[in-house]
């Protein structure tokens, strides 16, 4: 991506836009590194090793995973249209509410052993991939797609106005308050410790879901023909639209991909964190649109690798300084990317871009 | 520019602007329009009880009104869309909580108060000298917010002045204790909050107490009206056509000759002064300024008031907070709130305020975007390119 911003630029002679981006995008590094190394250097100082701060990254990993997966469909959709998704979160908290209702409706309890559990969990993660994915290609049918033409002001409005509904819809389901979800697979229960650092059973299943589900979609988008035909929209509509893709088809395709994805997310998030929680998506949505911006949006890898490194900055934040200024203290990473790196780590994949 | 829309409704009072204006009728008819509307608004609080909950409803709509204006200078006139409108609000109204309240119990200043305040300790100031200390306040945090997002496109604006309306929003929440978990001073009183404000003491009117609420619902007033005058003189400016031209296209504004960094900021600076002016004026009214009143859903409440009246149009925007206040304080509690149960359904519809709020952002954006009383330069922009469906696919070239 920074090819492109300066194409012409020789080996001896670096312009001074490109260095600036250099500086830029090494300031982002330290930036991100800042709360690790302080933490890390304490720790060594205090208790001699590194374990606390391998435990935080851990963890940071582990919901990092959730907030990958929920920033996916954040930088698919950005990526072919150029629309922040704003309801994208609360997609995630409908998957999450699917997963706990289904849990009930199956009559998974914590009782339930071995093979019922593993049946049972991925029926829920199925359906509520199914349900999530659905509900996110009418809400595109719905309040985007009648506004391809208008100002880009305006879908984003419907965005914010869907979030509301669909937190409504939350809030009637649920009630207001925190429900707790059965914690079905012993979430926090040690599986094994490498080097101090205790690994949960949690910890499996954020990997297990996560990994397979991000290797069969980069597989799909970039093998398939319907990837391909995405990938294609992606850059140039209406290109695509002449070499016969049905745009319309496209998008609504890639609106129920970044839906399964959050719904995915949505039934780790309810079995690691076992709670369901209306007002979720929100915070968890915006957390993930930094990450898919860190990494640079419209960018498949870039939201993955986004999406860990906010989860380790938010576990880092919780466990360090104080939970109730952990959203404050992400969003003030998210100005600062968008201030001096708008491209993010990876540099973005949009039209604007080039 | 196809003159072709249909005309618009306003009841524009500065017609002889030229071509900007949306006037249908002559000069007179509007100007006796808006004269009968304030004259209406004058006396109406006159047939109420001067304690009624009506009159209540009607200053707070009246202080929603000024935010909304201030909103408008921002989304409406230049385009920005800001999400993050309540950080305005909270400046505003922690403005009066520091400078009128006896929240900093140590401290023992008093400038221009008179009568009880006088002797209680804290920091008591003259209201319109809170007033212009939120302006000055809420405007310099507008254009301090503004800066980074000079250089953004559209969407990320919107992104990064919603994570600037969050941070402020957890500094009010957990602001109690230090702020980012420095230090312990007490900033906001978190969720408690800070009360009693000082109720404002002006000359002409009758003391304010919360059993006469006549005299609070005309300062409302003169500050609406104040705000609704300014906007309209904005709006027919220089700073206000370079508002636009920046809207419409900013590339060929600044091959105009137009500052587009001056012009964005004064952009954010004026809106975020009329939400301190607003937010001040709430606080004194609420006679609380807590941290639960600075949550997102606000922003997208005074949103929803200008897509409802009409971007960009100044007496959409007021009909729109009107409505859409009343709707919140009055309707959806008092008059339909028994119809749930009535229809054999378990729930409470005040639940249900801002997933009604935002269902009417979706249905007005895809029916009707241009609002209920358009602006007609607005409308044209926002119907022009949707029967052309490939218009989407043209780059827009945004710095």
């Amino acid at each position: 991506m920074e090819a492109s911003t300066a194409p012409q630029t020789t080996r001896g002679r670096v312009s001074r836009a490109e260095l600036g981006q250099q500086i830029a995008k090494w300031a982002l590094f330290i930036l991100l590194l800042l709360l690790p190394v302080l933490y890390g250097v304490k720790d060594l100082a205090t208790d001699g090793d590194l374990s606390r701060l391998g435990e935080n990254i851990k963890d940071g990993l582990s919901n990092g995973a959730i907030l990958a997966l929920i920033a996916i469909g954040y930088t698919l959709v950005y990526g072919i249209i150029e629309l922040i998704n704003f309801a994208h979160g609360d997609v995630f908290m409908i998957g999450t509410f699917v997963s706990f209702t289904m849990f009930g409706t199956i009559g998974l309890t914590i009782a339930t052993g071995g093979l019922g559990l593993v049946l049972g969990i991925t029926l829920t993660l199925v359906i509520a991939m199914i349900a999530c994915g659905a509900l996110n290609a009418m809400i595109e049918r719905v309040a985007y797609r009648p506004l391809r033409g208008a100002p880009k002001l305006a879908p984003l409005i419907t965005a914010v106005g869907f979030s509301f509904i669909l937190q409504n819809i939350g809030l009637l389901w649920l009630g207001g308050s925190h429900q707790s979800v059965p914690d079905l697979i012993g979430s926090q229960d040690p599986l094994f410790t490498v080097w101090g650092v205790k690994f949960i059973h949690g910890d499996l299943l954020a990997a297990v879901v996560t990994i397979p589900l991000v290797v069969l979609l980069v597989g799909f988008i970039n093998t398939s023909r319907s990837g391909r035909a995405m990938r294609a929209t992606a850059q140039d509509p209406e290109a695509a639209r002449l070499m016969g893709i049905n745009v319309d088809t496209t998008i609504g395709l890639t609106f129920l991909l970044g839906g399964m994805m959050a719904g995915a997310a949505g039934i780790v998030y309810a079995l690691y964190q076992t709670d369901a929680w209306f007002f979720q998506g929100f915070q968890a949505g915006l957390l993930a649109f930094t990450a898919a911006v860190l990494g640079g949006i419209g960018n498949l890898r870039g939201a993955v690798l986004g999406g860990l490194i906010i989860g380790i900055i938010q576990q880092i934040s919780d466990n360090r300084i104080a939970t109730e200024w952990t959203p404050a203290i992400v969003f003030a990473y998210l100005v600062l990317i968008l201030v001096f790196r708008p491209q993010g780590l990876l540099g973005e994949q949009t039209r604007e871009a080039g | 520019m196809s003159t072709a829309a249909t005309p618009a409704a306003t009841s524009d009072t500065a017609p002889e602007a030229g071509a900007q204006a949306g006037g249908q009728g002559p000069a007179w008819r509007s100007r006796a329009l808006a004269g009968a509307v304030i004259l209406f608004a004058i006396v109406l609080p006159l047939f109420y009880p001067s304690g009624s909950g009506f009159i209540g409803d009607a200053t707070q709509a009246l202080a929603y009104v000024v935010m909304a204006l201030g909103l408008n200078v921002v989304v409406g006139f230049a385009g920005l869309l800001d999400l993050g409108y309540v950080a305005f609000y909270a400046i505003g109204a922690y403005t009066i909580g520091w400078f009128g309240s006896g929240f900093f119990s140590k401290a023992d200043v008093h400038v221009g108060v008179g009568g009880f305040a006088a002797s209680l300790p804290g920091i008591h100031f003259n209201f319109l000298l809170v007033l212009v200390l939120a302006i000055v306040f809420a405007g310099l945090l507008g254009s301090i917010l503004g800066f980074p997002t000079l250089r953004l496109r559209g969407d990320y604006i919107a992104i990064v002045t919603l994570a600037f309306g969050e941070i402020i929003g957890r500094v009010a929440v957990n602001g109690g204790n230090g702020v980012f978990g420095i230090g312990s001073f007490n900033l906001t009183n978190g969720r408690q909050g800070i009360n009693p404000i000082d109720k404002p003491d002006l000359p002409l009117l009758d003391p304010f107490t919360t059993l006469n609420l006549r005299p609070w619902y005309y300062l409302a007033l003169t500050l609406a009206l104040i705000v609704v005058f300014i906007n309209l003189r904005l709006r027919d400016s220089r700073l206000g056509r370079a508002w636009i031209a920046v809207r419409e296209d900013e590339v060929a504004a600044v091959s105009m000759g137009i500052p587009t960094v001056k012009v964005k900021l004064l952009a954010y600076s004026m809106g975020a002064a009329m939400g301190g002016v607003a937010g001040a004026f709430l606080g004194s009214f609420f006679a609380t300024v807590n941290a639960d009143q600075f949550e997102f859903s606000f922003s997208i409440f005074v949103l929803a008031m200008i897509i409802l009246g009409g971007l960009g149009s100044i007496w959409g925007v007021v009909a729109g907070a009107l409505a859409l206040s009343f709707i919140n304080t009055y309707l959806i509690p008092d008059v339909f709130n028994g119809v749930p149960s009535k229809l054999g359904l378990d729930f409470d519809l005040t639940q249900l305020g801002f997933g009604i709020f935002g269902f009417l952002l979706v249905i007005m954006m895809v029916l009707r975007p241009q609002g209920l009383i358009p602006e007609r330069r607005r409308q044209i922009e926002l119907t022009e390119g949707l029967e052309d469906h490939d218009a989407v696919y043209d780059v827009e070239v945004e710095q």
